[in-house]
């Protein structure tokens, strides 16, 4: 089985973007592959615990909880676009990790795909 | 030890959005991956300006004076003072008649040694073929 490193940069709400990129690494994860999860930009917010869930709005933050049950779903947020963001270590939901952009680079090092879905 | 190349691929307008910023950070921060990876490995970027994203590489940007956050200029030249390498398309370039002189070719002042390229696509595009990852921003 191989490594996805996925590098996602579109904010929770305003695309659809950020959906495809949990419901590809969900899709990967299922496979038998192991992802790693790099959120920079906007997509930060889908590190912020606390989301509730609305009909109108995208929730992925269930999906994201029973990846991390896996144990092969690893999920990283940019800890200054958080911060920039007004996200603070307190903020972070379970599971997630915060740390700067070198994690997700050393990440790409060894991975046998790389995707990155930009941002709006 | 092995280093695996990653291309950075910068094809959006500056301060529009912050994607051509992400790109330079996250090149930049290739310097220090080190600190997560074995002995002699390394990870290697490339930066490659096409189409729309050739705008960024104009000099004299005044990000600071107008919004007080940092410039992309100031991350090309942080880039070139890292060694990293950096290429601009020389078609879009034209295309927009933006001469050598109006870029951001080097970082003499912060003591930086590399200097930027000016490159026809057909280069950049072998650079594309010569990473192991690709990212377009």
């Amino acid at each position: 089985m191989g490594k996805l490193t996925m590098g996602v940069f579109p904010g929770l709400v305003g695309s659809l973007s950020l959906d495809f990129s949990v419901k590809l690494a969900e899709a990967a994860v299922k496979k038998g592959h192991t992802v790693d999860y790099w959120v920079s930009s906007n997509a930060t917010m889908l590190s912020k615990k606390g989301q509730r869930s609305f009909k109108d709005y995208s929730t992925l933050y269930k999906t994201l909880e029973e990846l991390f049950k896996t144990g092969n779903f690893k999920a990283c947020a940019c800890e200054a676009c958080a911060e920039a963001r007004g996200f603070h270590k307190e903020d972070l939901m379970e599971g997630w990790i915060r740390k700067s952009m070198d994690w997700y680079l050393a990440s790409s090092f060894d991975a046998d795909r790389v995707l990155m879905i930009g941002g709006e | 030890m092995a280093t695996t190349k990653m291309g950075f691929i910068i094809k959006s307008l500056p301060y529009k959005t912050e994607a051509s910023r992400l790109a330079m950070t996250h090149a930049i921060a290739s310097q220090t991956v080190e600190i997560y990876l074995e002995d002699g490995d390394m990870v290697e970027p490339v930066v490659c300006f096409i189409g729309d994203g050739v705008l960024n590489c104009l000099k004299n940007q005044a990000t600071a004076k107008h919004y007080d956050i940092t410039s992309i200029e100031m991350h090309i030249r942080n880039s070139l003072l890292l060694d990293l390498k950096v290429l601009y398309c020389k078609e879009d370039l034209d295309r927009f008649g933006i001469k050598e002189d109006a870029l951001i070719m080097d970082a003499e002042e912060l003591g930086g040694e590399t200097k930027a390229q000016i490159v026809p696509y057909s280069e950049i595009q072998k650079e594309m073929d010569s990473v192991n990852h690709l990212q377009f921003f």
